[in-house]
């Protein structure tokens, strides 16, 4: 009750003068990091994702902090899954709070929000999560880099095993926005690019998160395509699965999916995730490398639960920051700038690289199988896709990179 | 032939799961004449409830057992609903409630949140219906069929009750005339608390039958929320059967558009339900209301212009506006500049809405055309600030004009859902346009111009633009033109009677109302640096609504305390806490019990002595 | 030439005959009586003459120019003003903005998005309320009054737009007996003042026979008698008619007033 009172008279103070925006300051040589994402408008990636970066900082002032002993302070904010409300939320991490450093966000417009809001202000910001090609590409900029395999990535690796696969009719269905769009347009240039004898025969869109399963299942079955390659995730997916198991759309077809394979969509399938689809995702319980195994043992102790791919992400984000804090010797932001371009972090995927041409990290992904064991889905037969192998010709990336 | 087949049938299962959750709306509208906005929230909770509960008992009867019984606990939650809030608020304005169902909707989303966490459930497949049989060699799934049939026995079980039962004469009767029903002596209260059990027990049991088909997860409400609302309102409010076939015309279309425009999914619905409302202005089986003597029966309180003390506090609270610059930081600056372009925004929905009379539930569209109509002329003309603040009200006004002619043709709560309707059609195009509006990713690097730049010079253009704003709408309302605004809303037919063409003065204020949505949102534009479709989407028309409503429906300065006091809760909630929604749900109930008439409704009741004294003077006599 | 020309009305609804060949004048300064039993036809010939209703058949002509076809909105620009049997005011204005709408409206102001509409024709509507006696109340809503000032309220914005026709529907419905007297007395007075020719429907017989010029009687949508109150008062079909209800007119003790 108390807390509640706190918070009440809070806001209310705040209204009614506009007053209480001025926090103090109680760690004033600390570094601070502004950290905006969805924690409620998607807390199934983004609360892994929170334990994550908790972990890094944890590790990193466990060690005696940065630049000679100075700890690192986050302050993490839900930006509800809008852009609006990110931007202001930006503005008092930068103005108000005094954050050296902007990390985060989920959704893509929410991190084309922000990184233009980092261009505007000069602010370095390292989005974690958004896939969009255009926050590193279309409508990259200085002060902007972004960790995670970016849409073209993921399907540049499943292009890879789709063109290795017999069918040459293919459908495709993706949730309807962007990353959709985007996903299946990229997957069917690069496809045809490599196998010039295919041919995409039907295609559904189904609006996010309301997808009509039957029906789509039914309307791809009816354009008999040998495969099909999935963008759906989620709510969605699972309905999908189950609708399209049941009316045998997946019998004699290969499926080819994007993130199916991360644990955030994985397991929700219990034992219904489809078995033989190729993914892309993060198998967690079976990468046995030192990197891996010390961040994973690292995560278990300290969360007793297994991490997601958010976690790595979470993780990988501040590691990279406190990284470039550590080359650039300040908080300077152009120093840091000029520390993350070409910034190497050792990752529990391995060492990745930020790219000098166009901020993306070379962070890659898991392509395999999806399998049964004991009642839950697993991959198998995986690779480790880098991604730095996965990305258009620096000539490509130029064009299409304004300077 | 076959495929044909299958996906008429497909369409059908659609329908049948839409048309259980719309029933229960539909019922508790009729009767209640409440917008509920929980009735997902209760979809929602029957599907983690019958998740749980078929999780822990297996089999067939635990199966079963758990849709029922979840189903039933639902409805029980849906009395709680009534008796602990709704009761309370029957005597408010109109729509009141709606933003108490509002406060339901953020508090049901953190506790589903805490109990089921955040990962989706995959709930098992119902026992015994977890094959397939073959319709001319084609797998279709025991389980569609079985809802397929389920959604007529439901509807012929409500038709039954509704014609062979003394309450449901009770509940058609209420449906048809509440005053008259009211006036023979038919307990109310008990009345609506069953309906609302008997409504909320349908959403749960919808939601409930939704195990088989989709992992449960907490977007579910929302996801539902508005496309039962628009199967409610093309059946026809209050027709259950109406919603029937409602449910299986977007069923059907739906089914066998995405044939022919797979990218149609987004706007499908919206687009039958304007057509729909165009040519059916009370829908497929609605009926004009049976109090058709056209007076609106909320006692609209006098309005008077500000007296002393009232002038004294604006001129007070300008000066301060004016003077914050020098004591305020950067953020606090942000904040403001916020508040001030909500205000507007919420100003400008209450101009139709109070005066007017015209529930919008969909503002948000003029918002977002004034944004859009701004970053539009930085991405592709290079324009500059003052040209694109120019043309944010222009660009929205031409679009209130365009949708307002079709809109103002219509009433109540038909009228909302039309405005609803354009304002996704808005959404859509700016959604999928991508060679223009880029599509979800939006418009960036709309920035303020050089001059404008700094927070200071930037809050004291939106000051002077949004307190003009406001201050002229008020103006107005004080004005011929507000007054027979006023004059459609009190009595069409006396209006009609001295010569007021009330269709065309809605058309004009409902135009001049998104031209002053189309400035607000152009400012936002340039506060943010980057548009995006979400400008244009339902939860901005939510927010206007609430704004208008916390701070009072029926008075002048309700929609600018309603802004301030919104946002400021929302923005500082968020914070110091991650359960800032229900947070922020418990203060929204708190504030529509202490204050249901609204925050300035409540205080002028309360103060009016000081605040207008003639209020209380000439009332009294 | 009379204010009002009436010629073979007729409506039907649905194969009802509602209305069928109503034909009458009135002339400025005349104040004539519209009876009959309940469903008669009274409210249909009524809604007929201000355009709620088009006709099936049938003239009706306001100083020589047709209003069939025309909406009620024109057939008020033309000089033709109303009451309702139940009252319609704006409830949310005072007293005198109600007449000042009226006056708004009457004289094309209503688009005005400046001056405030309670400064304008603020005397003009003054003055019509001191003629209605309701002066002393112009500053009360409209919402907190007794139901018999209502309708002075209504006579009022009647009024204001200078008509040359007044349709009056069941006028006194709903008051108490000393306040009808009042209120026709009051409605005679005013038109004998301005010339105005007044057409009212009424259940009240002692109020139709004392102050009506002229009486039209109608029984199943057909005008069965029309003349001078004594004229009608003797009519013998209009006695049958009347009979079978239980009223006598001129008796002043109506047990069937609108309810």
């Amino acid at each position: 009750m108390q807390r509640i009172k706190r918070y009440f008279w809070g806001a209310a103070a705040a209204v009614a003068a506009a007053a209480g925006f001025t926090d103090p300051t109680w760690a004033a040589d600390s570094i601070k990091i502004g950290e905006i994402n969805s924690y409620t408008g998607l807390p199934a990636f983004t609360i892994p994702y929170r334990n994550g970066w908790e972990l890094a900082v944890e590790e990193v002032n466990a060690k005696g902090g940065l630049l000679g002993g100075r700890q690192i302070e986050v302050i993490s904010r839900d930006d509800g899954g809008k852009p609006g409300d990110a931007v202001r939320i930006a503005n008092e991490l930068v103005t108000s709070e005094g954050v050296d450093v902007l990390a985060g966000t989920f959704f893509s417009h929410v991190g084309l929000a922000v990184s233009d809001f980092a261009a505007h202000n000069q602010v370095l910001f390292v989005a974690a999560e958004p896939l969009t090609d255009a926050i590193t590409w279309e409508e990259g900029n200085r002060y902007t880099f972004r960790l995670r395999p970016s849409t073209y990535m993921q399907a540049a690796m499943l292009v890879e095993e789709a063109a290795k696969l017999p069918a040459k009719r293919w459908a495709t269905v993706a949730p309807n926005y962007e990353y959709g769009q985007s996903a299946v347009a990229i997957f069917k240039e690069l496809l045809q690019a490599k196998r010039p004898d295919v041919e995409f025969v039907g295609e559904q869109w189904p609006a996010l998160g309301k997808i009509d399963a039957g029906s789509t299942v039914q309307a791809l079955a009816a354009s008999q395509p040998d495969a099909i390659f999935n963008v759906t995730f989620g709510a969605d997916l699972s309905s999908f699965v189950r609708e399209g198991s049941l009316r045998g759309l997946f019998e004699d077809r290969a499926v080819v999916s994007l993130l199916t394979g991360e644990p955030e969509y994985l397991d929700p399938l219990k034992g219904e995730a489809p078995e033989g689809w190729i993914v892309t995702g993060y198998p967690w319980d079976q990468i046995d490398t030192p990197e891996h195994n010390a961040f994973i043992d690292a995560y278990q102790e300290r969360f007793d639960d297994y991490p997601r791919l958010g976690s790595v992400v979470g993780y990988t984000t501040f590691k990279a920051i406190a990284a470039a804090i550590e080359k650039a010797g300040s908080t300077d932001t152009e120093a840091l700038v000029d520390a993350m371009e070409g910034l190497t972090v050792s990752s529990p995927f391995g060492e990745i690289e930020f790219r000098t041409i166009d901020h993306q990290a070379t962070m890659g992904a898991y392509v395999g199988k999806i399998a049964l064991e004991d009642g839950r889905g697993v991959m198998t037969d995986w690779r480790y896709a880098d991604g730095a192998d996965y990305l258009p010709p620096d000539a490509v990336v130029a064009e299409r990179r304004p300077e | 032939m076959a495929f044909y087949v299958a996906q008429f049938l497909s369409g059908l299962s659609q329908a049948a799961s839409l048309f259980l959750v719309a029933a229960g709306l539909s019922i508790i509208f009729g009767v209640t004449r409440i917008v509920n906005f929980a009735h997902g929230s209760f979809y929602m909770l029957g599907a983690y409830l019958a998740y749980m509960m078929a999780d822990m008992w297996s089999g067939a009867v635990g199966f079963w057992g758990a849709i029922l019984l979840s189903a039933l606990t639902v409805g029980l939650l849906g009395v709680a609903m009534e008796v602990l809030l709704l009761r309370r608020l029957y005597r408010s304005p109109e729509l009141f409630q709606l933003l108490a169902t509002f406060g339901v909707v953020l508090v049901v989303q953190d506790v589903a949140l805490a109990i089921w966490g955040p990962e989706d459930l995959l709930g098992p497949r119902a026992p015994g219906l977890d094959g397939v049989v073959r319709i001319f060699g084609l797998p279709f799934p025991q389980y569609e069929l079985f809802l397929i049939v389920l959604g007529p026995a439901v509807l012929g079980l409500l038709w039954l009750t509704f014609h062979r039962t003394r309450w449901g004469t009770l509940v058609r009767a209420a449906t048809q005339d509440r005053e008259m029903t009211a006036a023979l002596g038919v307990n109310q209260t008990w009345l609506f608390t069953s309906v609302l059990f008997l409504g909320s027990a349908l959403a749960g049991l919808g939601g409930a039958l939704q195990i088989p088909r989709e992992a449960v997860n907490l977007q579910m409400d929302i996801n539902i929320v508005v496309e039962a609302f628009v199967v409610v309102v093309v059946g026809g409010m209050g027709s259950v059967t109406g919603a029937f076939l409602a449910a299986l015309l977007i069923g059907q279309l739906q089914a066998f558009g995405i044939l022919i425009f797979p990218g149609i999914t987004l706007v499908l619905v919206f687009l039958v339900m304007a057509v729909v409302l165009v040519v059916r202005p009370y829908g497929l089986l609605g009926r004009a209301p049976a109090t058709a003597r056209g007076e609106s029966h909320a006692l609209e309180p006098p309005l008077y212009p500000a007296g002393r003390g009232l002038q004294f506090a604006g001129l007070a609270l300008i000066v301060a506006l004016i003077a914050l610059p020098a004591v305020l930081g950067d953020y606090a600056l942000v904040v403001l500049t916020e508040v001030l372009i909500l205000a507007l925004f919420a100003a400008s929905l209450h101009f139709i809405m109070g005066p007017g009379g015209m529930i919008s539930f969909g503002h948000a569209a003029y918002f977002g055309l004034g944004a859009y109509g701004a970053a539009l002329l930085v991405e592709h003309f290079d324009a500059g600030m003052v040209t694109g603040l120019v043309v944010a009200p222009l660009a929205a006004g031409v679009g209130a004009l365009l949708f307002g002619w079709f809109c103002v043709r219509l009433s109540g709560v038909y009228l909302a859902m039309l405005t609803l309707a354009f304002a996704q059609i808005v959404w859509s195009v700016a959604f999928q346009w991508y060679s223009v509006t880029g599509g979800d990713n939006g418009i960036l690097g709309v920035w303020p111009a050089a001059w404008a730049s700094p927070k200071w010079v930037f809050y004291y253009l939106t000051l002077v633009l949004c307190t003009g704003g406001v201050l002229l709408l008020r103006r107005i309302i004080f004005a011929p033109f507000g007054y027979a605004l006023r004059a459609g809303r009190d009595s069409p037919l006396r209006s009609d009677a001295i010569g007021l063409d009330v269709t065309r003065y809605q058309w004009l204020a409902f135009t001049l109302a998104g031209t002053f949505a189309g400035l607000a949102g152009g400012l936002y534009a340039y506060a943010k640096g980057s548009v995006f479709p979400t400008l244009l989407d339902i939860p901005i028309s939510v927010d206007g609504l609430v704004m208008v409503l916390l701070g009072g429906v029926q008075t002048l300065s309700g929609p600018i305390v309603g802004a301030a006091v919104f946002h400021g809760l929302e923005t500082e909630m968020v914070r110091y806490t991650d359960y800032w929604r229900l947070l922020l749900g418990l203060t929204i109930i708190l504030l529509v019990l202490v204050f249901p008439q609204g925050i300035v409704g409540a205080l002028q009741s309360r103060l009016g002595a000081r605040f207008s004294p003639r209020l209380r003077e000439q009332v009294a006599r | 030439m009379s204010v009002l020309e009436v010629e073979g009305l007729a409506k039907s609804f649905g194969g009802v005959q509602a209305v069928r060949n109503v034909a009458f004048t009135l002339d400025a300064g005349e104040l004539l009586a519209l009876i009959g039993p309940n469903g008669a036809g009274k409210t249909t010939c009524f809604n007929l003459l201000n355009g709620q209703l088009q006709p099936d058949a049938g003239e009706v002509r306001l100083a020589g120019t047709s209003l069939i076809g025309k909406s009620p909105r024109k057939i008020w620009r033309l000089g033709v003003g109303r009451t309702f049997q139940i009252t319609a005011t704006y409830r949310s204005m005072s007293v005198r903005e109600n007449v000042q709408m009226v006056l708004l409206s009457h004289h094309r102001r209503m688009l005005g998005f400046w001056r405030r509409a309670a400064d304008l024709y603020r005397d003009e509507a003054t003055a019509l309320l001191e003629r209605v006696g309701m002066a002393g109340q112009a500053e009360r809503p409209c919402s907190v009054l007794a139901y018999g000032d209502l309708k002075r309220v209504e006579l009022a914005m009647a009024l204001a737009s200078r008509p040359r026709l007044l349709l009056m529907d069941e006028p006194t419905a709903g008051m108490a007996p000393k306040e009808r007297i009042e209120l026709m007395a009051l409605t005679a007075d005013l038109v004998r003042e301005s010339g105005i020719a007044v057409l009212f429907t009424e259940h009240d017989m002692d109020v139709v026979f004392t102050h009506a010029h002229r009486i039209i009687v109608l029984n199943r949508g057909e005008m069965i008698a029309a003349g001078p109150p004594d004229a009608v008062r003797g009519d013998p079909r209009v006695q049958e008619v009347y009979l079978g209800s239980g009223a006598m007119f001129g008796q002043g003790k109506d047990k069937d007033s609108a309810a």
